[in-house]
Order: structure tokens, then C-alpha cells, then sequence
């Protein structure tokens, strides 16, 4: 999704979080619910990004890991991890995904006025993967493109 | 118009309506005689019609209704069924869904169709006509074809004529809707078995010449005639000079007063041999014809039965496999209660959920049959248009298959049918050549072997040559040049991507699409695909399909800790791992099982699981068809009722699993996929996995 997309309204519902020291935001129509830690099933030979499954009411919902898209490093979990299950489209198609955060903050509502494109030097993350960020209270808050990290994942897996 | 539940009603009764009169045209092609066949596709035209005219679809009726008296006429024994006229009624009965949807026809389509089906019922209406006698056809569309007809004179079968031969050279320069008319035909004890009492009727090609005509029946006493640019409309009278006129007349009233009426054999829709070529064989025909007739319309025991909307059936299912996850759950909880009254409360729960799964996937299965009308269609067409015989043989088609795998299957088998004929069988000159009957053989048939169905296509052509697919391979870069492959292996490379042995790519296949999203589709089914060829002789694809995609009996291991599912019904049995085995070795890993050398691979190696083996590992036999191997597992925890969850698209590299399923304790536990395994474990899997394989069990 590019921001030019995002801004075609004024303002827009994310969901804060945290993935080790860097804050993300996820837009809130994306979301359906919120879990604690579960027990999770490692897939194997699945890769880094999409390690393991698990039961989200009956559904089997895969867990991924942002951090390996987004070249985050990685933090001691505790007690305020949580586990985000989207609805994603993949391939067209929607499909629930589950992602791990060390925690999560608030639902906001944000101006799109405030969020800009990533700066085309000193960027350590990849930016095909991030539709831009905005400044929020402690710092820089990322706005993932999750549609293109998922996607970019199935045509992988696919291919492999 | 009509309240849009009614009209859905009317759809779906149409469907079914309209697959019936597909078959019966198709079926009635290759037995114009069979006047049972007949009388079907006037019984499905009359429903349609009936039901489209009830639910207000006027114009449907209206263009049933000229379709179903040309068959009323077929019926009357009036028109002869011949090729063209099923091309036209099957063109015709593809009209019909876009009369029902209102779609338009600028074209005037639906027009010609009825103008072509106007003149075949109308071409016995002519005075000559009111006599049930075989009657030429023709295509309105095309103008100034000359009509030719011939009968053999006195005692020239007698004198070794042939009419077959005649036939043959006519059909070189062109005949077509070869017609013969057996109305002269005398009943069987007034037959004079050396004298031709049939009459032919074709169309030649416009160009075609008197002086090329003369020459055909040159070596044969035959009176024959030439009739030219036929006047538009005017039908199809023939002169066929007086006495004959007359005398066919006569031979037709008694004839219809035979019951049967005097039948016409129509020569354009099969091989020559199907024509009644001598006199003798006519009457034979006549008899079959009678026979068939007498026997009268088979009694069609109407079985009292529900429809159910698919998405009702798939909810229901749903709440099966819930009830199963929960019912585990339960038995568990029971269990470890140790309360006499729950426990036995828990039994039944289990056995009510048993019931329950079986009759709802019961109630999923839908036999093969449903898929098999529009593959008939599909054969007789590229046999037509490819101008090779093939003759297609179902075999079991009232195996059934959950309805979604039904659903899915429907593309991958059309593609392999397309090949059969396409690149499988040779042209009826080749087939000559190689000594085999010019007539192909393409077999569809399924049957069910434990909890898989066997679906197979096998054709009786060229074959495929491991050799060619080998150069072809290593000219795409698909494999090295020195790559050392088994005959399997090598057949199995026409699944890869990219891949495709046609020097020439034809209108039907040999684009390289296709082969591997026929694997791709087969195995997204939890299935596999196999081929067997041998050169020259004939090729045989084989779909491994499971019996169900929802629930299925699961035998539960345990690896590093980690649980897995194996589907019970490819175990064959669960052996001890001998202790000097306990750890990987540089040297094959093979198992002794009763003097069978079975290969096994080791989970723990091959998904990378930390820590060392117990003392005791178990080793799981599976097998597909003839190939088995062991699995090795740390410990069995017992067999499961597994309701199958579809892994996500994200771990669709993951080839080793073929699903998910959650366990009572709400745990997720992976289903292996044994097909991909045991292709691990005998070196037969893509090329990339075996080598790693290979290295894991030998490290």
C-alpha cells in the first residue's frame, strides 16, 4: 500500500504496539482480536519469518514474526506480550494471520496529514516492507505494509 | 418474472436436466439406433420445456419446443439420427443456459441452430417423406453441395461388390452424412441374401465432378445419381423414379406397423462397420432395433431425495469437526475425573459424534459420474477436431469422492484427458502403420483402494519416451546432463514447471502450462500423481486422491516432543527400531522387514529437533501402492479421530506437511504428508529434497 493510498482520508484507527524497541502501527480494520500467549506448534522447516501455528478457536492461524521482516532486533519477551490476529488478504484472498508483539499500547486515531514517507537515506529497514511512519509521543512510529510482507512470503513458499 | 427462489430451483433442476441430455446425445452418437436413447432426450427436452414454460421463461419454451419436435420426429422413427444432427442438438442444448440468464444472441446463433434442426425435422416432410425413409442432411448454412445416391443393382454383391469400398473412396472426395436407407429392406424370410437392398445418400463437395463419380463405380454395377445446387428450402426430394417411390411407400407401412419403423442407419456417426452393409446385416439391425424398441423406456425408479445448498452441508461439516475437537476434549477431561457417570456420559458422546461424522460425509460424497458427462463431450469433440478415432471407456463411475474433491478434480483431469489425446494418441494412419486397431482406447476409471480412490487415465497410444523427456529436460536446464535418474524420476519431470515435450504447440496443449498445476491442484488435495508408460504402447496416469478432505483416522506420534499425525490408513505397521540403529550411520538406512529391504528416514534429522533419541524409537511402516518406508518417531501415542484444518498459504513450502489438526488439549498437531515422505525416503521426491534426503539419512 503505498501512503498516497492511506491519505486519501484524513485521518485513520491504528492499533499501537511494540516489537522489541520500536513501536508499530497496524491499521485497526485489519484486526480481530487481541490474545494472550498460547501454546504454540513449530512448523518445520518453515523459516524464521512464519515459525509456527496455533489454535485460534478451532482455527489453525499461522504466528509470524515482523522482527525478521523488518530487521528488528529481538527482546526478551514478558509478561505484556501479546498475540494480533489479522485478517490479511493473501493471494487475493482474506486469510487470518496471527503476528507476536512484546506488547501492546492503545487504539489511536491518527491525522494522515502527519505521516510521511520514509526518508530515502538512513533507513535500516527495507523499505519495500514499510508504508511510512509518523512521530508519535516516544518516537517514530512505523506503519508496516503487511499485505506486501505476507505476499512477498507466500510467493517464497511457493516457489520453494 | 418469476420470484428469484423459484427461478433457483428451476436452475438447479436445469442443471441436472441439461447434463442428462448432454449424455443422452452423446451416447445416442455412438448408438443412433438405440431408440431407448431416443426417447430420453425427449423426455429431458419436454421437462425442460414444461418447466421453463411453468417458471415463465417464454422464450426458452419456444426454442425448446421447435428442439423437441425434431426429436419427436427422431422418435417417430421420421428422421434418421445422424451426426449432424447431434452436433446440432448439442449446439442447441448450449444454447439453453444463456436463454434461461436472458443473454442476447446478436448473432442469430440461436436462429441458425433452429433453422438447422428446422431442416432435419422437415427434410421427410416432402411428399416422399411421409414414408419413414433415411433422409439426407444437410447444413443450411452451406449452399450448393451435390447430394449423391446409389444402390447396388441385381447381383452385384453377388459378384463380390463391396459397398464399403465404395464408401471409403467416397468419403476420400468428401462425402459426408453418409445416410443409408434400408426402407427397401424386405422382412428377413423374403430376404435375398446376395442382392443390395439399401439405398446411400450423401453429401459430396461442390467441386466434385460427374466424371470422378463415374469412376467410383466403375468396377461396380450400381445405379447412382447426381443432384446439384439445390434450391434453398426445398428440401431433399429425391426422384427416386416411381416403382421405387412407390415401392418404398408400401415397405414403410409395413414396417411401421412393425413397431419399430423402418430404421435408418446413419453411417457419418461411427466407423463404416456400424452401416449396415449387407443385406443380412440390415436385418440384424432391424431385429436389434425392435428388440430394443419392445423392451420400451427403461423404468426410471425416481429415488426420493433432498436437495441441500452446499454451503449448508459444508457448515454442518464444520460443526462436525468441532464436536469432534470438543468430544476429544471431553474424554479426556472424563478421564482424568475418574467419575463412573461422566465417563459413561463421555462414551456416548463419542459414539453419537462417530455417528454423526460418518453420516455427514456420507452425505458429502458425490459419485464420479457427476464429472464424467461434460469429459464425454470433451473426448468426442478433440476426437473430432484432432481427426482421431478414440473410442472413451468409463470404468466406475459411481465411485465416490467427497464433493470437494470432486469439485477440484474436474481441471487436472480434463488436462491429463487433453494430453491422452492431444500428445498420447497417435493419428489413425499412424495406428495403421504400428499395426494397432485405428481406433484409439482412452479408459477413465476409478475405484477405491483402503481410504484413497484411484483415478486413472489410460490411453493405448504412442507412449512417452524417456529419452526424449531426458534431452528435453536438460535442454530446459531442468536437470544436469549427468543427472542419474530412475525411469520414474524421469517421467515424473514433466510435472515441473516449464516443462513440455510437444515440438509443436498446438491449440490444445504443449504451452508448459499445465502438467505442473495438475500436481500442484492434485496434491493441494493430499494426493499424488504417477505415471506409468511404455513406449509405443500406451501411457497410464494414475491420481492418488484421499477419501475425504475432513475427518479422518490419525495415528498420533510423538518426535522431540513434538506431536505429528500420520493418516492411519497408510500405516501398515509400527515396528521397534533396533538398538544398533538408534543413531544415523554413514551406510544406507535400511530396515530388514521379513526379508524386505524397506528404507526409513529419521524425523528428528529430517525436522531438526534438538536433543538426542530416547532409548527405544519406534519406526512407522507407511506405504502408498507398492512403496514403503519408515518413519522414525520417538514414541506412538495412539490413534485420533483428525479433523483436517488447511495449513495456510504461508507454509506452502512446506512439503513434508500436509495439514493441521488440533488435539483435545487445544494444541495444533501437524498431519505429515506420507506421499511426500515416502518420496523422501525412496529418493523418488523432487529433485532438490532427495539429494537432502539422501544426505540426512546417511550423515
Amino acid at each position: 500500500m503505498k501512503l498516497a493510498v492511506l491519505q486519501q482520508k484524513e485521518q485513520v484507527t491504528l492499533v499501537t504496539l511494540a516489537l522489541g524497541s520500536q513501536t508499530l502501527a497496524i491499521s485497526a480494520d485489519l484486526l480481530r482480536e487481541i490474545l494472550d500467549p498460547l501454546p504454540v506448534t513449530r512448523v518445520p522447516g518453515a523459516g524464521a519469518f512464519v515459525p509456527h501455528v496455533v489454535n485460534v478457536r478451532g482455527s489453525v492461524v499461522p504466528l509470524a514474526n515482523l522482527k525478521i521482516a523488518l530487521g528488528i532486533p529481538d527482546a526478551e519477551a514478558d509478561e505484556r506480550s501479546r498475540i494480533l490476529v489479522l485478517e490479511i488478504p493473501l493471494d487475493g484472498e482474506p486469510a487470518l494471520v496471527a503476528i507476536q508483539a512484546d506488547a501492546v499500547y492503545e487504539v489511536a486515531t491518527i491525522e494522515t496529514g502527519a505521516m510521511e514517507r520514509l526518508p530515502d537515506t538512513a533507513s535500516i529497514w527495507p523499505p519495500e516492507y514499510l508504508i511510512g511512519l509518523y512521530k508519535g509521543a516516544d518516537g517514530f512510529v512505523l506503519l508496516p505494509d503487511l499485505p506486501a510482507i505476507f505476499s512477498a512470503q507466500t510467493a517464497q513458499a511457493a516457489a520453494a | 418474472m418469476v420470484d428469484d427462489e423459484l427461478a433457483g430451483v428451476f436452475r438447479e433442476e436445469l442443471r441436472d436436466l441439461l447434463d442428462s441430455l448432454e449424455r443422452g446425445l452423446l451416447d445416442l452418437k455412438a448408438a443412433p439406433q438405440d431408440m431407448g436413447l431416443v426417447n430420453q432426450v425427449f423426455r429431458d427436452l419436454h421437462t425442460v420445456k414444461g418447466s421453463g414454460a411453468m417458471f415463465g421463461f417464454v422464450e426458452l419454451a419456444a426454442f425448446i419446443h421447435r428442439f423437441e419436435t425434431l426429436f419427436d420426429r427422431v422418435r417417430g422413427g421420421e428422421v434418421p439420427v445422424s451426426a449432424e444432427l447431434i452436433r446440432l442438438a448439442l449446439a442447441a442444448r448450449d444454447e439453453i443456459p444463456g436463454l434461461v440468464d436472458g443473454v442476447a444472441d446478436p448473432e442469430g446463433r440461436r436462429d441458425a441452430i433452429l433453422a438447422g434442426l428446422g431442416a432435419l425435422a422437415e427434410g421427410t416432410a416432402e411428399p416422399a417423406a411421409a414414408v419413414p425413409v433415411a433422409t439426407p442432411l444437410v447444413t443450411p448454412l452451406v449452399t450448393g453441395p451435390a447430394l449423391l445416391e446409389f444402390r447396388l443393382l441385381g447381383e452385384a454383391l453377388g459378384l463380390g461388390a463391396r459397398p464399403e469400398v465404395v464408401l471409403a473412396e467416397l468419403r476420400a472426395m468428401g462425402a459426408e452424412g453418409i445416410v443409408a436407407d434400408l426402407a427397401d429392406v424386405p422382412p428377413l424370410d423374403l430376404l435375398e441374401p446376395d442382392q443390395c437392398h439399401i439405398v446411400w445418400r450423401m453429401r459430396l463437395p461442390a467441386a466434385v465432378t460427374e466424371a470422378q463419380v463415374e469412376d467410383v463405380f466403375l468396377f461396380t454395377d450400381a445405379e447412382w445419381k447426381l443432384v446439384r445446387a439445390l434450391p434453398e428450402g426445398e428440401g431433399f426430394a429425391f426422384e427416386l423414379g416411381e416403382g421405387a417411390g412407390e415401392e418404398a411407400g408400401e415397405e414403410a407401412g409395413a414396417g411401421a406397423g412393425a413397431g419399430g419403423g423402418a430404421v435408418a442407419a446413419p453411417a457419418g456417426a461411427g466407423p463404416l462397420a456400424q452401416v449396415a452393409a449387407t443385406p443380412v446385416q440390415a436385418a440384424s439391425v432391424l431385429q436389434a432395433v425392435a428388440s430394443a424398441v419392445a423392451e420400451g423406456p427403461a423404468v426410471v425408479a425416481a429415488a426420493a431425495t433432498i436437495r441441500v445448498p452446499a454451503e449448508r452441508l459444508d457448515a454442518l461439516m464444520d460443526a462436525v469437526g468441532e464436536l469432534v475437537i470438543v468430544e476429544a476434549r471431553l474424554t479426556e477431561l472424563a478421564r482424568q475425573s475418574r467419575d463412573p457417570a461422566l465417563m459413561s456420559t463421555a462414551e456416548q458422546i463419542t459414539r453419537l459424534a462417530a455417528g454423526l461424522r460418518d453420516a455427514t460425509m456420507t452425505m458429502r460424497m458425490v459419485p464420479m459420474r457427476s464429472l464424467v458427462g461434460r469429459f464425454r463431450r470433451l473426448i468426442s469433440g478433440l476426437s473430432d477436431n484432432l481427426g482421431k478415432p478414440v473410442s472413451f471407456n468409463v470404468q466406475g463411475e459411481d465411485t465416490e469422492l467427497d464433493k470437494t474433491v470432486i469439485e477440484k478434480l474436474a481441471d487436472p483431469l480434463v488436462h491429463v484427458l487433453r494430453n491422452a489425446i492431444d500428445h498420447g494418441m497417435e493419428t489413425a494412419e499412424e495406428r495403421q502403420s504400428s499395426g494397432k486397431p485405428q481406433t484409439g482406447m482412452i479408459e477413465l476409471s476409478a475405484e477405491h483402494a483402503g481410504a484413497e480412490v484411484l483415478i486413472r487415465v489410460r490411453d493405448d497410444g504412442r507412449g512417452m519416451d524417456p529419452a526424449r523427456i531426458r534431452a528435453k529436460a536438460v535442454a530446459q536446464g531442468i536437470i544436469a546432463p549427468d543427472a542419474v535418474l530412475t525411469e520414474a524420476q524421469v517421467f515424473a519431470l514433466v510435472f515441473e514447471p516449464g516443462f513440455s515435450t510437444a515440438t509443436e504447440v498446438t491449440e490444445l496443449s504443449g504451452r508448459g502450462v499445465g502438467m505442473d498445476v495438475v500436481r500442484r491442484t492434485i496434491e493441494s488435495l493430499r494426493g499424488a500423481i504417477e505415471i506409468e508408460s511404455t513406449l509405443g504402447s500406451g501411457t497410464s496416469v494414475t491420481l492418488r486422491l484421499p477419501l475425504t478432505l475432513a475427518i479422518i483416522e490419525g495415528l498420533l506420534v510423538e518426535v522431540a516432543g513434538e506431536k505429528y499425525t500420520l493418516p492411519m490408513a497408510m500405516v501398515q505397521e509400527i515396528v521397534a527400531l533396533p538398538p544398533d540403529r538408534a543413531l544415523p550411520k554413514r551406510t544406507g538406512d535400511f530396515l530388514d522387514i521379513r526379508g524386505r529391504f524397506v528404507p526409513f528416514l529419521r524425523l528428528r534429522g529430517l525436522f531438526d529437533c534438538a536433543g538426542e533419541p530416547g532409548a527405544e524409537q519406534n519406526v512407522v511402516i507407511v506405504a502408498t501402492g507398492e512403496n514403503r518406508v519408515g518413519i522414525v518417531v520417538d514414541r506412538i501415542v495412539g490413534t485420533n479421530q483428525t479433523v483436517i484444518k488447511q495449513m495456510s498459504k504461508l507454509h506452502a513450502g512446506v512439503r513434508a506437511v500436509s495439514g493441521a489438526t488440533i488435539l483435545g488439549d487445544g494444541s495444533v498437531a501437524l498431519i505429515l504428508d506420507v506421499g511426500h515422505l515416502i518420496g523422501l525416503g525412496r529418493g523418488t521426491g523432487p529433485a532438490g529434497f532427495a539429494g537432502m534426503a539422501f544426505a540426512e539419512v546417511a550423515a
